[in-house]
């Protein structure tokens, strides 16, 4: 088949971007989307141009490196599949599609459809943990925990970062991402000594990079190519109710 | 030459503990006055950055990624192994140890596996600990599953992603470090060249991915976790980044490579699709739990798999290897592929894949149990192929998966190049000619948690070093030759791309020195090689400038250097005569076409030294002793 792309190309953080429009011929349905870019970016460096540039590396949908928005939606068209693991068989001969990166101020442009997604990190880094120093720890099966709380704390930690959940947010929020972050580590018995620090401080950290507020879209859950819930953010924020109380605390670190 | 693996004496249990016990400690308020380098933020790398900066030094971490959460280390699916025996169903150390120098085909260090199987059980109380959401029993404890071949259940897991989850909490380690300021952290950050001043290595040379700028970075150790080459074959199951570069400036520098063609070849991918392949999709083992792996009995056979009766099938690993069958182990299954494919009797575009069939299994147990065990990886294959494999079987093919060889270390994981520190995929140590399933992830976060942090202070103690500064001539010089390199790459300005090199290399590789290899196949890619490299660096189109974010450029470097290990790993091959593990070699294989290790003279490591681009490298040899393991001819029949 033969596509239409229209991508978003810009040299660097500092100057402007704009859409430029490109012919995809010869797309197979058993390509991936990364594959088709991959042919079309022979072809501009055959011809001497810079190819458009995006990230990559696991492309078996794991990494969460891959961050693109296509036809307005990030991941693209296939529910809970990321760019790198949708395959061309989901679109047809004749499409136009658009290609942009991650829309949030949080998440600054570095090139064409790279943006700098360090915010996430910095989140994790504020609290994100538990703190046990290497060789600190009891055997293995000395703390039980149930079936059913493995298995939710394991619903949350699937979350492979890839910042999908900011992008589809209309006020760019980050609450998903961190939810899943916190929720992780809260529900197993051995987060709970730092369960109300550990929520203030994400929670802090969250608003100081600048992530817009959850006013309740639910599109990062669409979004979400590993399907987290947001059930999570709502327990985010009972967590963070509890902190409070526990803290004393007024004011700081709600979610606004 | 002569290579020191430094084993301490004494009975094999307690080696460990004496060394640790003899080792030198460096005061915890001197810690600090220490900086260590660690390229990579793998299971490796990750573990191995936090429990330094935890014990006090500087550390300062590197990786290629954009963040350290995405190390190639993210992707492993399966699990990971320990000897913890929670299932009473007769694990132990010893076993442990036992089925992985037996796994690795009798070509690993044994006092190195032995220390593996004891820190294994650490590893798994470390993670529980940190939060690893490991799959638990209704009753609250650790849940088990038997791997990759192995007669005992001691694999540990969290679902289909065993890796991410290990690595998560490794990264959370880390971030907890870099938040603590004990860890800076260098992402997007390339290393290009190791910096050696009087035989020690003091530092390293990194290109910022984003600016494009070459900067220097002294250390009083440097440690290289950066993980394996198995895109030297361009398609592998490896992430599209992974790369030789760090170990291979590394080798170029002293560093010694050791069993370079040591390479695991994993029987259950998907096959290649076209010529727009870019990477190739590991399906987890466990489908071979239930799924009967077959072919057609009769070459070019085009039927649909459905309308082949029961008859006119060949289920060749059940009929080769009646006791393992399905489950032979990866080296075993991958060439009986190979095989039936090279007799024309393979299936799908190119007749290059085998069916993994579930029609028998769905039919015993039902769809849903099928689903419930499998439900992921099914729809993962469909995404990919557009096939239900409930209605019709999977195809599946060998790829490249694991590389066993790596960079040479001693016991202490320090290559033959003082304060140069090798660990995970990157070294070569602990799986001799074939890797288990399972083992290494355990290897990473053993080398990182609970080897290293102890040898690495040994060494600081024992050698007092003084940090040298980056303005040092020796600095400055290879900041020069990395500069020029890169401006050499963007200077060719010739027609063809970077990606047809690594396509034309990795064919090479595929067609001489992988499943299979003989001597006349590997004389011709040692002869193939060296042109392909000279028209690289006469022909080849890298688009753009340094000063920027050019993954163009990042590729080319990375292929260069493919470029010139590939020649390596053939002599490597070539020189083998035997065949152990997954390296085949076709003279020498056993009545049943077996791999007939030759132990007498072959029964020890090829740690390879650099004599200059296209030379024909040096071979040092460290003999393998085996005191507690008897050599055996390994059967799965
Ligand atoms: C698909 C797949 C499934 C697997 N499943 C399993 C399994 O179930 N069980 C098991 O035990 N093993 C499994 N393995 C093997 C295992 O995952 C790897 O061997 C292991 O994770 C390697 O860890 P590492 O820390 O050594 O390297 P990696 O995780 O590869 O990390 C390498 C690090 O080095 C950095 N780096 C590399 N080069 C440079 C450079 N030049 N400059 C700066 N930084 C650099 C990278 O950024 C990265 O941070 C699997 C492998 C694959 C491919
Ligand atoms: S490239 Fe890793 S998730 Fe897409």
């Amino acid at each position: 088949m033969h596509l239409k792309l229209h991508v978003w190309r810009q040299a660097n953080a500092k100057t402007t971007g704009k859409i430029v429009s490109y012919d995809a011929p010869h797309v197979s349905p058993d390509m991936s989307f990364l594959e088709m870019l991959d042919v079309v970016n022979d072809g501009l460096v055959q011809k001497g141009e810079e190819p458009i540039a995006f990230d990559h590396d696991c492309r078996e949908g794991i990494c969460g490196a891959c961050s693109m928005v296509i036809n307005g939606i990030p991941h693209g068209p296939q529910r809970a599949t990321t760019a790198c693991q949708l395959h061309m068989r989901s679109f047809k001969d004749g499409d136009e599609v658009y290609i942009e990166p991650w829309r949030a101020v949080a998440f600054p442009i570095v090139k064409d459809l790279i943006v700098d997604r360090g915010a996430l990190d910095r989140i994790v880094a504020a609290g994100g943990f538990i703190s046990v120093n290497t060789g600190a720890s009891p055997d293995g099966n000395a703390i039980p925990v149930s079936k059913n709380i493995a298995e939710l704390a394991m619903d949350a930690a699937a979350c492979i970062g890839c910042g999908a959940c900011v992008a589809a947010c209309p006020n760019a929020s980050a609450m998903l991402f961190t939810a899943a972050k916190a929720a992780h580590l809260n529900l197993l018995p051995q987060g709970q000594p730092e369960r109300e620090d550990r929520t203030l401080r994400m929670v802090a950290q969250m608003d100081a990079e600048g992530f817009g507020n959850c006013t309740n879209y639910a599109e990062c859950q669409a979004a979400c190519p590993k399907e987290i819930d947001i059930q999570f953010i709502a327990k985010l924020n009972r967590d963070l109710i509890r902190a409070n109380l526990k803290q004393g605390n007024q004011g700081t670190g709600e979610v606004k | 030459m002569t290579l020191n693996s430094k084993v301490p004496e004494g009975p094999l249990e307690d080696k460990w503990e004496n060394h640790k016990f003899n080792m030198k400690l460096v005061n915890p308020a001197n810690k600090r006055k220490y900086t260590i380098i660690m390229v990579g933020s793998g299971l490796a790398g990750g573990s191995a950055a936090a429990s330094l900066a935890e014990l006090g030094y500087n550390v300062k971490c590197f990786c290629y990624q954009d963040s350290p959460r995405r190390a190639h280390s993210i992707a492993a699916q399966g699990g990971i192994n320990a000897a913890k025996n929670y299932q009473n169903d007769g694990d132990s150390v010893m076993r442990l140890f036992y089925d992985t120098v037996k796994g690795g085909d009798y070509r690993s260090r044994e006092a190195n596996v032995y220390r593996l199987a004891q820190v294994s059980v650490n590893i798994i109380d470390q993670c529980v600990a940190q939060g690893v959401p490991f799959a638990r029993e209704y009753g609250g404890v650790l849940a088990n599953r038997s791997f990759g071949g192995a007669q005992v259940s001691r694999t540990f897991y969290a679902r289909g992603q065993t890796g991410q989850q290990l690595l998560i909490g490794a990264y959370q380690a880390l971030e907890r470090q870099i938040g603590l300021g004990k860890v800076q952290m260098y992402t997007r950050s390339e290393m290009l060249d190791l910096v050696v001043v009087d035989g020690k290595a003091r530092g390293i040379v990194t290109r910022d991915m984003v600016t494009g700028k070459i900067e220097s970075h002294a250390a009083d150790a440097v440690v290289l976790g950066t993980g394996g080459y198995g895109n030297v074959f361009y398609l592998s199951t490896n992430a599209k980044g992974c790369n030789v570069t760090a170990i291979w400036r590394a080798h170029k520098r002293g560093a010694l490579f050791a069993n370079p063609c040591f390479t695991q070849i994993h029987p259950t991918c998907i096959p290649v699709a076209g010529d727009h392949q870019s990477k190739l999709t590991l399906m987890s083992e466990s489908l071979r739990n239930d799924g009967r792996i077959w072919v057609p009995k009769k070459a070019g056979d085009s039927r649909a798999p459905g309308d082949i009766p029961e008859g006119d099938r060949d289920y060749y690993l059940e009929r080769k290897y009646p006791s393992f069958g399905n489950l032979s182990p990866r080296d075993i299954s991958s060439r009986a592929a190979k095989e039936v494919c090279d007799e024309g009797r393979g299936v799908g575009p190119g007749g290059l894949g085998v069916y993994l069939d579930f029609a028998d299994a769905i039919k015993r147990l039902g769809e849903s149990t099928i689903r419930e065990r499998y439900g992921n990886l099914f729809e993962m294959y469909e995404r990919i192929t557009g096939e239900n494999p409930y209605k019709m079987p999977m195809r599946i093919y060998p790829a490249v998966h694991y590389t066993m060889g790596g960079l040479w270390v001693d016991y202490n994981l320090m290559s033959n190049l003082e304060g140069l520190h090798v660990i995970g995929e990157a070294n070569f140590s602990d799986h001799g000619a074939n890797r288990l399933g399972a083992s290494a992830l355990m290897q990473g976060l053993a080398d990182g948690y609970f080897v290293l942090p102890y040898t690495i202070s040994n060494y600081i103690a024992e050698t007092k070093p003084q940090t040298i500064s980056t303005d040092h001539p020796a600095f400055k010089q290879v900041e020069q030759e990395v500069a020029d390199r890169t401006s050499k790459l963007l200077a060719v300005n010739g027609t063809r791309t970077v990606d047809s090199f690594h396509k034309e290399l990795g064919k090479i590789m595929w067609d001489y020195c992988g499943m299979a290899r003989n001597d006349a196949g590997l004389r011709k890619a040692l002869e193939l090689i060296p042109p392909l490299r000279e028209e690289f660096w006469r022909d080849v189109k890298v688009t753009g400038v340094n000063a920027d974010l050019n993954q163009e450029l990042e590729k080319a470097g990375r292929v260069a250097d493919f470029l010139e290990f590939a020649e390596l790993m053939c002599h490597d091959a070539l020189m083998r005569t035997e065949s152990c593990g997954g390296h085949f070699r076709t003279e020498s294989q056993t009545d049943e076409g077996e791999a007939l290790r030759d132990d007498e003279n072959y029964t020890y490591v090829a740690a390879w030294e650099y004599t200059g681009v296209g030379n024909q490298p040096i071979m040092h040899k460290e003999e393998l002793e085996f005191e507690y393991v008897h050599l055996a001819q390994r059967s799965y029949k």
